[in-house]
Formats: structure tokens, C-alpha cells, sequence
């Protein structure tokens, strides 16, 4: 901040006062946003705010602020802010760390905020203080001076980078951000699948490669197929849900990927496939029943199976087995099937009619044979699936932000001096030291070493 | 004995904690606060206790988690962090008034935790979204946060009362009482510190929860874009002490401020603004 010699424009976006105002511009508009409701249809400002208003609001973007060009320029202000003030600071304290430690006029240590002196009547050699230093945990170097020699040691001077390590942070997540907006994507390398989000439904049993994303019309292929198999909803006992989970299949190239087969996602487990994740995000319930009949076989004839999605009151015919079914009736609570009434005939005799719960297997015996018959609602179930190639930097960035914290916080660079001053009869050791950060805890540290010296000659 | 029982005893040790505080100062007596300091770890082991008891009885219902994941829990966890808090700043820095002004904070969270006409005390079982070891996370480093902010607070006002009984002239027992302005200065800097570092972990951890349950890290929803303005109002504070050399009554006033900030965070949001934290959702 004191160098005199920059030029205006990098001293204004060097300026800490700068960073403050910025902040607290940031802080105090982000505000308008938890306000008023964001991304609505523009009728609903209308109605809620009337038409002069919500003019003026869709004006100044205060319908989707943290998007708009003013918040966004004043993100890049205070990132602009951040990297000029921090560069311009780091060499000064590479400076601070290179620094000769070693130069200084032994007698101004006691200036120092921590300094103790011993006398010595016998001579003491500076091998003794060299290895009574190590031996209290300090790494010494040493020079000689006129009457004595002066040695010094320090520990963790590197700490001082803690702060530009919480500032770089902030730009690596904010990259990160940047990195994985469809924004970035469309409007910068016109790749829309490059990052998106958006969602997708498949009913089960079927299968969808396409997602839409969120506020647009044209879909964005996949690179894969992703086939729901089933969907079902768990619920307590109290009738919250509980579970609500989807098996998926992915394909590539029409054929199911070995490992990504039967694969269960759930809300807090999502699936990750190349680069695209997928969450349960929503479901809807169908009309229609996904229908599993099978003949059981005996000796000289295979089990058979079929699979059917069909409409409530609407008869199927599975040629193969040669029976027909349908459903009759259902009871509905709490929105979803609870038990269905089923309709089942292999052309001989009459036909079974009986309930069965949704999802129950059946047990048919009729005079061609034994059949099982299972029937649940259909479902869609409906994925957000998002591609966000930037969110890697944003972990990564806060990380580092809780490293950066804790060493700007926590840590401290510490210096020890000792000055032994050889004098005729004896000598004289003056220990000296300092810290930038928790004195208190450094008190105790010099006080030990200085409890120390005390032994040196005993 | 049940839980809520337990957590009942811990209101009524907190309102009694409170009670022997003020009577420190009103009758200038330093028997009172050491009773005043008795009742609070009193209350924080029958607290720890119940919290405890509480984790074993969601898993006796077969519903079992951890007892983090509701406006009352939430509101009992931050009575427990603010307490914890005071005694070991009682116990490292002998500022027993400390407890002046922060144990009515535990005994209002308590309080408000129980009788609240917003807040059900029952065990439920949780919903999809909330079945997260992200979430425990988010909660127990926001609230530590949360915990320290509040004890910042109280500092920042006892900063203020010494400072104004300093300068009426006359030498009461609230001013002798008190830790040295410096001491406090100090005090409330190292607090915000800490509690600036828990408050990043909370956003960081709520960021990847939401990451894990809704695919979106940020979605500046009103909880989220408060947190957001917590933070910046912290940083402010700890960029005005740090480079411009501000200390003293004005860092008072940004610890009190800032803890405005948090109270609007945690319970204005939810009242006042509509998002997608469940804590706010009545029952
Ligand atoms: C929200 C964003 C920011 C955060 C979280 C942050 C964090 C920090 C932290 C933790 C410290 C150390 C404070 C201490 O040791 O007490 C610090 C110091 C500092 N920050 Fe920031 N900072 C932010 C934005 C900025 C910006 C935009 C500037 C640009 C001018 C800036 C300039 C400084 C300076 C000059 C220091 C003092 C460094 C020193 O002299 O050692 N900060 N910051």
C-alpha cells in the first residue's frame, strides 16, 4: 500500500478500502435477491408488484440478479481487487521471508518485544549454545560479530502466505463457478454440452438419451442412453417417504455397459458417468400398471415370462402362453395404488377375479398350469442430470480456503536471537525473540527457553 | 427418563445460571457467579446427556440419526455450543461475567426450542434430502459457528458497558467486574476468528450436500445468499481490525452486528423469506 512509486489505476485496485466497499456492496445487494422471488414468469411480478414496478425491476435485472451484468461486473471488480492487492503484496512478503535476519545491531535485540540477558563467570563456547538451542527445538544459524557472535532461528515463516492462500482459494472457486455455468458454456465456447443442467424423465422400462435443460426448448444429447428398469418409493410408517429410489441401465451403442447395470440412484446418491451426474429428483405416477406375469414350468417346459405396461380396464392377450389379463378396479390413498383388482383367464373355465397389493406377486392355479402375476402403477422417474466440469476447482478452492484459514488463523512465524557476548571474566547471553501472532502462546515458549539457559552452566 | 425430561432440567439449570449471573453484579457478590458457573456445566452435562439420549431414542423407533436435523434439535445444539463455549472461555480466561450475557442467550434457545408454538419437540424420521452425512456436518459447523458469534456478541456488549460505565467517572462493581477493554478487545477478535473459520466450514459443507442431494453446490436461495452476507459481513470485520487498525467499540459493534446478521440467517430466512431449508417448514 505504501509504495509510492505505482501508478493510480493499480493503486486504486490495490486498495484495501476498495475491498471493503466491494464486500459490502456484495453484502448489501445480494440482499434484493432473498426478496424478491427470483426467475418467475414475468406476469407474476406483474401481479405481485404492479406493472410500473415490475417494469423497473425487469430493468435493473432484480428479477435474476445474480446473473446480471451489474453483479456480475462487481464479482469481477472485487476478483480484479483481490489478485492486484494480493500480487502486489506477495513480493513484499517474499522479501520479508529472504530477508537477512542476521544483519541487525546485536544491541537493539533488547528492544525486542521478548528479550532476557544471563551472565555467565565462566566462558561459554558457541558449540554449547549452538546445541542448546537445537536441543530446545530451534535450528540455528550464526554469524560473528565484534564482541560476540549472534545466532537466529525461526519457525514458520511461511505462514504469512496463510492469507494469500484464503484469497487464491477464492479465485480458484470462483473459476470453478465459472468453469462449470452453462453461460460459460453457451455464450463463450457455444458447446452447450460442455456444462449443463437439466432434467430428464423416463418412464420405467423405457429408455432416454436427451436432457432438457433448465429454461430451454432444444434437448442435449447425452453421449449415452440411460434406461430406467424400475422405480419405487419407500414409506415410514408415518407415511413419510422414506426412499425413493430408481435402478437405471446405461447403454452405449445400443448394448448395456457391463458396470452400469441395475444401478441403484437415490436422493443423497446420485450416479456419475462420464462427466454427467444424475439425481432423483422427482417422479410421476401413471394411469398405467407395469404387468409381470409368468408360467410356471414343469418338466419337458420352460418358465415363461412376460412384461406388459397396460391401461387400467383394457384386456392384454400374451399369445404365448395363450392366457389373457386385465385390471378391473384399483384403491387409491395417499395418491398411489394400494391394492388392484385383477382379471385372469386361460380360456378354460372361469375366469380367476381376486385383489391383490400393488407389487405383490399372485399365485394362479388354473387348469393349464400354475401362473404368478404381479402388478405395480407406472412411474416416471425424473432425474436432474448435470454436467459440471468446474466443480473439481470449486472443492479444490475450498479446501484450500480452510487450509488458508487455519494457517492465517492458527499459525504463527516465530524468531529466537541469541547474543552471546564474549567479556573478559565470563560472558553475557541475551536471548531475544518475536512473534506476529498469539504472543500469549510465545511467552510460554521464550519463558521455557529462557528457564533453559538458566542450566547452562549447572 | 426420557430426553425432553433431561432437556427441561437443562432450561430450568440455564434460567437459574442466568438468574446467579445477574445476582453477581446486582449484589456484587462473586459466590453468586460461581454458582452462576456451576449451574451451566451442571446444565451442559444434563444437556450432553439428553442430546445423547435423544440420538438413542430415534434408533429405539427404528428411525435412527442423529439429533441434528430439525428446528429444535438445531436450536438445542446451538444452546449446547454457546454454553460450551462460555465455560471454556470461563475456565481459560476467568471472565466469569461472560456469563451474564450469554447464558440468557442458551436459556432463550431453550425456551423458545420447547414452547414455541412453530417448533414440535417429536422424533421424526427423516426425509430423503436430509438422509446425509453432509448434513450432519453442515449443522454441527454452522452451529459451532453460530455458538461462537453469539459469545462474540456478548463480548462485544460487555466491551460496551465497561467502556460507558468507564466514562460515567464512578468506580462501580459492573466495571471492576469486568475484564480490562483490551482483554475484551482481544477476546472478541479471537472469537470472530473462530467462528469466522467454523462459519466457511458450515457453507463449504452445506455447498457439497447440496451438491450430493440436488446437483447444485449454489443455488443462492435465500438461506445460502444469507450465509453468503454473514461471511462477507465477518470478513469485513476482520479486514477493517487487520488492515485498517480498526479495534475496540467499533469491532464491538460489527461482533453485535454480525450476530444480527446470523440470527436473520437462522431464523429470519425462515420466517420472513421463503427457501429451500426445510428447518423453517412448520411441525
Ligand atoms: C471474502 C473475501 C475475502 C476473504 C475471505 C479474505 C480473507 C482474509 C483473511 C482470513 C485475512 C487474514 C486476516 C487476519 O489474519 O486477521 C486477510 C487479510 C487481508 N486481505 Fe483478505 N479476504 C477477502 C477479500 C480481500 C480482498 C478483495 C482484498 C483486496 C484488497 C483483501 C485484502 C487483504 C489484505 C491486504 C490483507 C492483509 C494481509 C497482510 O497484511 O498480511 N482481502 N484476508
Amino acid at each position: 500500500m505504501s509504495n509510492a512509486r505505482s501508478n493510480p489505476i493499480v493503486a486504486f485496485f490495490a486498495s484495501v478500502q476498495l475491498a471493503l466497499f466491494l464486500l459490502f456492496i456484495l453484502a448489501a445487494t445480494s440482499i434484493i435477491g432473498t426478496i424478491i422471488p427470483q426467475n418467475q414468469p414475468s406476469h407474476f411480478y406483474i401481479e405481485k408488484y404492479g406493472e410500473q414496478a415490475a417494469r423497473f425491476m425487469g430493468i435493473l435485472d432484480f428479477t435474476d440478479m445474480y446473473s446480471s451484468w451489474w453483479f456480475l461486473a462487481l464479482l469481477l471488480l472485487f476478483v480484479i481487487n483481490l489478485i492486484v492487492c494480493s500480487l502486489k503484496r506477495i513480493p513484499q512478503v517474499l522479501k520479508l521471508i529472504r530477508k537477512d535476519n542476521l544483519k541487525i545491531q546485536p544491541d537493539r535485540l533488547q528492544n525486542m518485544h521478548f528479550s532476557h540477558s544471563v551472565s555467565y563467570d565462566e566462558q561459554t563456547t558457541p558449540q554449547q549454545i549452538d546445541s542448546f538451542l537445537r536441543n530446545n527445538g530451534w535450528k540455528p544459524e550464526q554469524r560473528v560479530f565484534k564482541n560476540g557472535i549472534l545466532f537466529f532461528s525461526e519457525k514458520g515463516a511461511w505462514t504469512r502466505f496463510g492469507v494469500y492462500v484464503v484469497h487464491l482459494s477464492i479465485l480458484i472457486i470462483l473459476t470453478g463457478a465459472v468453469l462449470g455455468s452453462s453461460m460459460f458454456a453457451n455464450k463463450v465456447l457455444h458447446r452447450p454440452d460442455f456444462a449443463f443442467k437439466g432434467s430428464m424423465a423416463i418412464p420405467e422400462t423405457q429408455k432416454n438419451n436427451r436432457v432438457f435443460p433448465f429454461g430451454k426448448q432444444t434437448p442435449i444429447p447425452l453421449g449415452f442412453t440411460v434406461r430406467c428398469n424400475s422405480f419405487s418409493i419407500d414409506y415410514y410408517a408415518n407415511g413419510m417417504p422414506k426412499t425413493y429410489l430408481s435402478q437405471v441401465t446405461i447403454f452405449e451403442n445400443g448394448k448395456p455397459v457391463p458396470t452400469m447395470e441395475d444401478i441403484a440412484i437415490k436422493v443423497n446418491k446420485p450416479l456419475k458417468y462420464k462427466g454427467v451426474t444424475l439425481y432423483q429428483s422427482s417422479y410421476q405416477p401413471f394411469q398405467d400398471f407395469l404387468v409381470t406375469v409368468k408360467k410356471q414350468g414343469d418338466n419337458d417346459q420352460p418358465t415363461l415370462q412376460k412384461q406388459a405396461v397396460i391401461a387400467p380396464a383394457k384386456q392384454q392377450k400374451w399369445q404365448e402362453a395363450d392366457v389373457s389379463f386385465g385390471i378391473l378396479n384399483r384403491e387409491i390413498s395417499r395418491n398411489i395404488t394400494q391394492r388392484i383388482k385383477v382379471w385372469f383367464s386361460d380360456n378354460q373355465g372361469k375366469p380367476s377375479i381376486f385383489w391383490v397389493a400393488a407389487g405383490q406377486e399372485a399365485s394362479i392355479e388354473r387348469p393349464t398350469g400354475t401362473y404368478t402375476f404381479t402388478a405395480k402403477q407406472l412411474y416416471a422417474t425424473v432425474f436432474q442430470v448435470t454436467k459440471d466440469p468446474g466443480v473439481w476447482l470449486v472443492y479444490l478452492g475450498c479446501g484450500l480456503m480452510l487450509l488458508g484459514l487455519y494457517i492465517a488463523f492458527f499459525t504463527s512465524h516465530k524468531k529466537i536471537f541469541a547474543y552471546l557476548n564474549m567479556e573478559d571474566q565470563g560472558c553475557t547471553l541475551l536471548l531475544a525473540g518475536n512473534t506476529n501472532k498469539n504472543k500469549v502462546g510465545f511467552e510460554k515458549t521464550f519463558q521455557a527457553l529462557v528457564d533453559a539457559s538458566d542450566e547452562l552452566h549447572h | 427418563m426420557d430426553s425432553s425430561t433431561l432437556l427441561g432440567l437443562t432450561m430450568l439449570a440455564y434460567l437459574l445460571s442466568t438468574a446467579f449471573h445477574a445476582g453477581q453484579l446486582v449484589f456484587r457478590s462473586k459466590g453468586a457467579g460461581l454458582v452462576g458457573l456451576f449451574l451451566a456445566v451442571l446444565g451442559l452435562l444434563i444437556q450432553t446427556a439428553g442430546i445423547g439420549l435423544r440420538w438413542t431414542e430415534s434408533y429405539a423407533m427404528g428411525i435412527g440419526h442423529a439429533p441434528l436435523t430439525n428446528m429444535y434439535e438445531s436450536l438445542v445444539f446451538f444452546a449446547w455450543c454457546t454454553t460450551l463455549f462460555y465455560v471454556l472461555i470461563d475456565f481459560k480466561y476467568k471472565a466469569r461475567v461472560l456469563g451474564m450475557f450469554t447464558m440468557p442467550l442458551s436459556f432463550i434457545a431453550m425456551a423458545y426450542a420447547s414452547f414455541s408454538g412453530h417448533i414440535s419437540a417429536d422424533i421424526k424420521p427423516l426425509l430423503p434430502a436430509l438422509q446425509s452425512n453432509w448434513l450432519i456436518a453442515h449443522v454441527v459447523t454452522c452451529f459451532i459457528g453460530y455458538g461462537a458469534f453469539a459469545v462474540a456478541a456478548a463480548l462485544g456488549v460487555m466491551y460496551l458497558v465497561k467502556l460507558s460505565s468507564q466514562s460515567g467517572g464512578t468506580n462501580t462493581y459492573t466495571e471492576s467486574a469486568l475484564p480490562a477493554l483490551t482483554e475484551l478487545d482481544d477476546l472478541t477478535h479471537k472469537t470472530i476468528v473462530f467462528g469466522f473459520m467454523w462459519l466457511s466450514a458450515g457453507i463449504i459443507t452445506g455447498a457439497i450436500w447440496a451438491n450430493e442431494a440436488w446437483g447444485t453446490y449454489w443455488s443462492w436461495d435465500a438461506k445460502e445468499t444469507w450465509s453468503l452476507i454473514t461471511w462477507f459481513l465477518y470478513a469485513i470485520t476482520l479486514h477493517v481490525r487487520f488492515t485498517i487498525g480498526w479495534t475496540g467499540k467499533r469491532i464491538a459493534w460489527l461482533a453485535i452486528f454480525g450476530f444480527f446478521a446470523v440470527l436473520f440467517t437462522y431464523f429470519g430466512v425462515n420466517y420472513l423469506l421463503a427457501g429451500l431449508h426445510s428447518y423453517g417448514t412448520p411441525g
